[in-house]
C-alpha cells in the first residue's frame, strides 16, 4: 500500500475545500443572529479591515488614476474623443476596477491579517478556551470579521474610485489641458446612479464577504503550526483573489 | 479492570463503556471512569494513551464512537449545542499553554466569562475579578499584557478565569509542564486551596508522579486504552502490574516498549539484502 496522494487527489482535494467553504458559510450566515449581540467588535473589526486598509487603497486609487488618464487621454486623442475621458475613467472605475482592484488590495491587506490572527488564535488555544468558557467562537470572532468585510469594502472601493478619478482629473485636467467643465459633465451626465454606481457597490460588498469569509475559513481550520499558518495566510490571498474574479464575471454576466 | 471507583453512587463525572478512534487508532477501548464529587482525581498515563481526548469528551468537544458520558446528571449525547454551552459555563478549564487572550489585559481575560454572559455594572465585575486574582496572587498584574507575563503566571491568570465563575468542576490539563519549582508549588498549593474552599470538584491530568501525589485524592492510571489501575496514590504507587511498576518506577522498558514499532532491523540496514 502507498501513502502517495491517488491520481485525481488535486481536483477532489480543491472540491473538498469548496464543499468545506460551503458548509462554512452557512455556519457563519447561522452565526450572524448570534454575533449581534458582539455588536461592539464588529465595529471594532470595521475599523481594523477597513480604517487601517485606507492607506494602501487610496495611494493605489490614486496612481490607478493616474495611470488611467495618461492612457485613456492618449487612446482618445487618436479619435479625438479626449472630452470622455472623464465618462470613461469613472465607468471602468464604478463598474471593474474600483470593487475588483479593491478587493484585491483589501485581500492582501486584511485578508492576510485576519487568516493569520485567526490561525494564532487556533495554534495557541484561544478559540478552543472561547468554546470552554461557552464562547461561540463562529459567532465572537469570526462572523463580526465577515461582516466587517461586507460593510468596509463598498466604503473602501468608493474611497478607492474617489482618488482613481481625482489622479486622472489631475492628468488629463490639470496637466493635459483637458477643459475642466468638459471631464466633469460629461461623466456626470454618462454615469448613472443605479446601473453603475450602485452595480459596484453590490459587487464590492459581495467581494468584501468572499475574501473575509475565505480568509476566516483559512484561519478557523489551519494547521495549529508555524508553516500551518503561514500555509493558511498564502492560500487566502490565491484562493480570495480567484474568487473575487470569478464572481466578477458572474456578476457582470447578470448585473449588465 | 472493570470496576470503577467506591465513589461511584457521588459521580460528577460517570463514564461508561468509553470507545474511541482517532483514524485507525484505537484511543479509547472500554473505558469506565467515576469522578467523585469534592475531591481532586488524577488521570495519568504513558503520552498519547488519550488523557487530553478524555477531557475533550467529559467537555463535549469531541463524541465518543460510543460509550456513555453522564456530567452532573446530564447525558452529554441528549444534550443540543445550547445544553451544552449551559453545562459548560459550570465548567472552568485550564489549558497546557494557558490560552490567554493575547489582545485583552490580566484583568480582561478574567473578566472575558462575565462580560460574555450577563450584563453587569462595571463596578461588580471589578468586585468579582479582582478577589479572583487576588486568590491566585496577581491583583498586582491585573492591567499586565498576557505577552509580559511569565509561564508560571500566565497559568494562575488563566486559573483565575477559570474559577471567575464559580464552577462546579475544574479540569487541569497539564497544569504543571514548564514551571520553576517555585511556580510548580504555587500553583500545586492553588488546586488545594482552591478545591477546599470553593468546594470544587477537580481533574487533573498530569505527568508528574510527586507533584500529583500531593494533591490528588484518587488516581486513575490510563493505559493502551484502559483503565489500568486506580486507586489512592500510595496504595498506586505499590501496586505490582506491569502497568504500574513501569510508569510510577520511571522503567525505560515494559508494556511502552523503548523502541517504536519498525520492520527488521538487519532488512532495515539492507544485511538481509547483502547475504541474499
Amino acid at each position: 500500500m502507498s501513502d502517495k496522494p491517488a491520481r485525481g487527489s488535486l481536483i477532489g482535494d480543491g472540491l473538498a475545500q469548496i464543499g468545506a467553504l460551503g458548509l462554512f458559510l452557512l455556519q457563519v450566515l447561522a452565526a450572524v443572529p448570534r454575533s449581534l449581540r458582539y455588536f461592539a467588535e464588529t465595529v471594532r473589526q470595521v475599523f481594523f479591515v477597513g480604517a487601517m486598509s485606507l492607506v494602501i487603497i487610496m495611494t493605489c486609487g490614486l496612481f490607478i488614476g493616474l495611470v488611467l488618464g495618461l492612457q485613456l487621454y492618449d487612446v482618445l486623442s487618436r479619435f479625438g474623443s479626449t472630452a470622455s475621458v472623464g465618462t470613461v475613467v469613472a465607468i471602468a472605475l464604478y463598474r471593474e476596477l474600483g470593487p475588483v482592484v479593491t478587493a484585491l488590495l483589501f485581500a492582501g491587506r486584511a485578508g492576510t491579517s485576519i487568516t493569520a490572527e485567526i490561525g494564532l488564535m487556533r495554534a495557541t488555544d484561544q478559540l478552543a478556551a472561547m468554546e470552554m468558557m461557552a464562547v461561540d467562537p463562529l459567532a465572537y470572532v469570526v462572523a463580526p470579521r465577515f461582516l466587517a468585510g461586507i460593510i468596509a469594502m463598498p466604503l473602501l472601493a468608493s474611497i478607492f474610485n474617489a482618488l482613481a478619478i481625482l489622479g486622472s482629473h489631475a492628468v488629463a485636467v490639470s496637466w493635459l489641458g483637458l477643459d475642466n467643465g468638459t471631464f466633469w459633465s460629461n461623466m456626470t451626465g454618462a454615469v448613472d446612479v443605479w446601473t453603475d454606481v450602485m452595480n459596484g457597490v453590490w459587487k464590492s460588498a459581495v467581494f468584501g464577504g468572499v475574501v473575509t469569509l475565505v480568509a476566516t475559513f483559512q484561519g478557523y481550520s489551519t494547521a495549529p503550526t508555524s508553516e500551518g499558518v503561514a500555509y493558511a495566510t498564502t492560500r487566502t490571498v490565491v484562493y480570495s483573489s480567484i474568487l473575487t474574479l470569478a464572481i466578477d464575471f458572474l456578476m457582470t454576466a447578470f448585473l449588465m | 479492570m472493570s470496576e470503577v471507583s467506591p465513589a461511584s453512587t457521588d459521580a460528577l463525572v460517570r463514564i461508561r463503556g468509553l470507545h474511541t478512534r482517532l483514524g485507525a487508532k484505537v484511543i479509547f477501548d472500554g473505558v469506565d471512569l467515576d469522578i467523585p464529587r469534592g475531591r481532586v482525581t488524577a488521570v495519568m498515563g504513558p503520552s498519547g494513551t488519550g488523557k487530553t481526548t478524555l477531557l475533550r469528551h467529559i467537555t463535549g468537544q469531541l463524541v465518543p464512537d460510543a460509550g456513555e458520558i453522564v456530567v452532573d446528571g446530564q447525558n452529554l449525547a441528549r444534550l443540543d449545542r445550547d445544553g451544552l454551552f449551559e453545562l459548560r459555563e459550570r465548567i472552568g478549564y485550564l489549558f497546557q499553554n494557558s490560552a490567554l487572550l493575547t489582545d485583552f489585559s490580566v484583568f480582561e481575560n478574567v473578566a472575558f466569562p462575565l462580560r460574555q454572559h450577563a450584563r453587569l455594572p462595571e463596578e461588580l465585575i471589578r468586585n468579582i475579578v479582582l478577589p479572583k486574582l487576588q486568590a491566585v496572587g496577581l491583583r498586582g498584574a491585573a492591567d499586565l499584557m498576557p505577552a509580559e507575563l511569565s509561564g508560571g503566571m500566565a497559568r494562575r491568570v488563566a486559573l483565575a478565569r477559570a474559577i471567575v465563575r464559580d464552577p462546579m468542576l475544574l479540569i487541569y490539563d497539564e497544569p504543571f509542564v514548564g514551571l520553576d519549582p517555585i511556580a510548580l508549588n504555587q500553583v500545586l498549593k492553588l488546586i488545594r486551596v482552591l478545591n477546599q474552599t470553593l468546594g470544587l470538584t477537580s481533574i487533573v491530568v498530569a505527568h508528574e508522579l510527586s507533584a500529583v501525589r500531593r494533591v490528588a485524592d484518587h488516581i486513575y492510571l490510563l493505559a493502551a486504552g484502559k483503565i489500568a489501575a486506580h486507586g489512592a496514590p500510595d496504595e498506586l504507587v505499590r501496586g505490582d502490574t506491569d502497568w504500574t511498576r513501569q510508569f510510577f518506577g520511571g522503567e525505560a522498558d515494559g508494556p511502552v516498549p523503548f523502541h517504536y514499532p519498525a520492520r527488521d532491523y538487519a532488512a532495515d540496514l539492507g544485511f538481509a539484502q547483502v547475504k541474499a
